[in-house]
């Protein structure tokens, strides 16, 4: 299978086998005009199996969000042909908008204009709060 | 400007001086009389509630400010659909601080982030209530003069009494104090306060459901209710309500300066006849949470 090489854009790689969709619709991929390349069950030394997600612009968001989705997958930035960026994404201090409270008695059940926000508060767990009622995130 | 929405806010030093500042206000009433006068306080209670309303609206009186009181959601514009958020903003406009009791929890954090003025968090559903804990730190201090260096019994509901969760957290940053829980098993001290708070700073504690067997040993005993709100079936309520009755047969078994607290209200799990016994202090409790409310009014306003 060959996919174009990207000139100026992003590549998610190392991202678990299955995820890929997950990460697509997180970073709402459907909204943009240019190639977007999702590689389903890649061949992988590491992982035995891999997706890869190939985008064909540089996008202006903050993609360590994505280390809460997949806390193992590497985010490659191309310019002008060439690797300029190679990160693993941390896991964000706060989530706005990903996770929602499941505490029917969290204010945000009742008022659901508030915005939904997280905060890490155990990073070698990977727990997260609700900022209302504490309540843990499933 | 700074509101208190959970006590771990306040560090152990703040709750030093607040309570060298109640303690000055019982002894100094007088001094304290007109500190806030022309200052309004905002009682904004979306639940019932006796103790704590009145406590905070007698605190005001005491230190020469006017209240302005909503007591229940159904005569506020809560009952109209207004958010909390304009809510805040709208008393914002007529007080000087906020006092807010609301069955959502968190809804007092979101009263905070719009307000103009300070707001306190006086009850949010299960979550906190951070007053009764300084009201419990008071009592605590007044009566064994000191904090640190103490066995603790928590006895009753230690699985939904947020009193008891939030006093364990405030306690646990003192030395030297050891923590006995007594409940029966269904009732048992939830297991992510023993990990993240017992564990995780290395706190002695020991788990029980027998009273009379470590009452010689407490220096503190913290007596809450079974709520019967927190049950399914009537029936489980009522056998567990009886676990635990404190009788005058049971003090013989305790020391001879072991100090009683109670949240209340109370139901039936201590003897009325206890109430005379000088050990009893819930009711010192009660007078203690109006000096404590008005050592934190005078703080949070920023009044000297």
């Amino acid at each position: 299978m060959y996919i174009d090489s990207i000139k100026n854009g992003i590549v998610i790689d190392h991202i678990r086998a299955g995820k890929a969709m997950e990460i697509y619709r997180f970073l709402q991929l459907e909204e943009l005009e240019c190639s977007v390349a999702i590689i389903k069950n890649a061949a992988s030394r590491r992982m035995g199996k891999k997706d890869i997600i190939k985008i064909d612009t540089l996008l202006d968001v903050d993609l360590n969000a994505l280390g809460f989705i997949d806390p193992f997958i590497t985010i490659d930035v191309i310019k002008d042909g060439q690797l300029a960026e190679k990160f693993h994404p941390e896991l964000p201090d706060t989530l706005t908008g990903v996770l929602c409270c499941h505490n029917p008695r969290c204010i945000t059940s009742t008022e659901q204009e508030l915005p939904q926000v997280f905060k890490l508060t155990d990073r070698k767990n990977r727990v997260y709060r609700c900022i209302y009622c504490e309540t843990q995130s499933k | 400007m700074r509101s208190l929405i959970n006590i771990l806010e306040l560090s152990v030093g703040e709750i030093d001086e607040l309570i060298a500042t109640a303690n000055d206000i019982i002894a100094n009433p007088a001094k304290y009389a007109e500190k806030c006068r022309g200052k309004k306080l905002a009682t904004l209670f979306f639940e019932p509630s006796t103790r704590t309303r009145l406590s905070f609206e007698a605190a005001m009186y005491e230190l020469g400010g006017h209240v302005l009181s909503v007591s229940s959601g159904n005569t506020s514009s809560a009952a109209k659909g207004e958010s909390v958020a304009d809510t805040a903003k709208t008393v914002s406009c007529y007080a000087d601080i906020i006092a807010m009791r609301h069955p959502k929890e968190g809804a007092p954090y979101v009263a905070a982030m719009n307000a103009s003025i300070p707001v306190i968090n006086a009850g949010d559903g299960g979550h906190n209530h951070p007053t009764q804990t300084l009201t419990d730190l008071l009592t605590i201090s007044r009566e064994k003069g000191r904090l640190d260096h103490m066995t603790i019994g928590f006895c009753g509901d230690l699985k939904f009494g947020r009193t008891v969760h939030s006093l364990i957290e405030a306690m646990s940053r003192y030395e030297g104090v050891r923590f006995v829980l007594i409940s029966p098993e269904e009732l048992k001290l939830p297991s992510y306060v023993k990990k993240d708070v017992l564990k995780a700073k290395g706190i002695e504690y020991l788990q029980t459901t027998d009273l009379e067997s470590v009452l010689p040993e407490l220096d503190i005993l913290y007596m809450t209710r079974v709520q019967r709100e927190r049950f399914f079936n009537e029936e489980d309520y009522l056998r567990l309500r009886d676990s635990y009755i404190l009788t005058p047969e049971k003090m013989k078994l305790a020391k001879a300066d072991m100090s009683v607290l109670h949240p209340l209200p109370r139901v039936n799990e201590i003897a009325v006849s206890i109430d005379s016994d000088p050990r009893a202090c819930y009711f010192k409790q009660v007078l203690n949470g109006k000096y404590i409310r008005m050592a934190l009014i005078l703080k949070l306003l920023e009044v000297d």
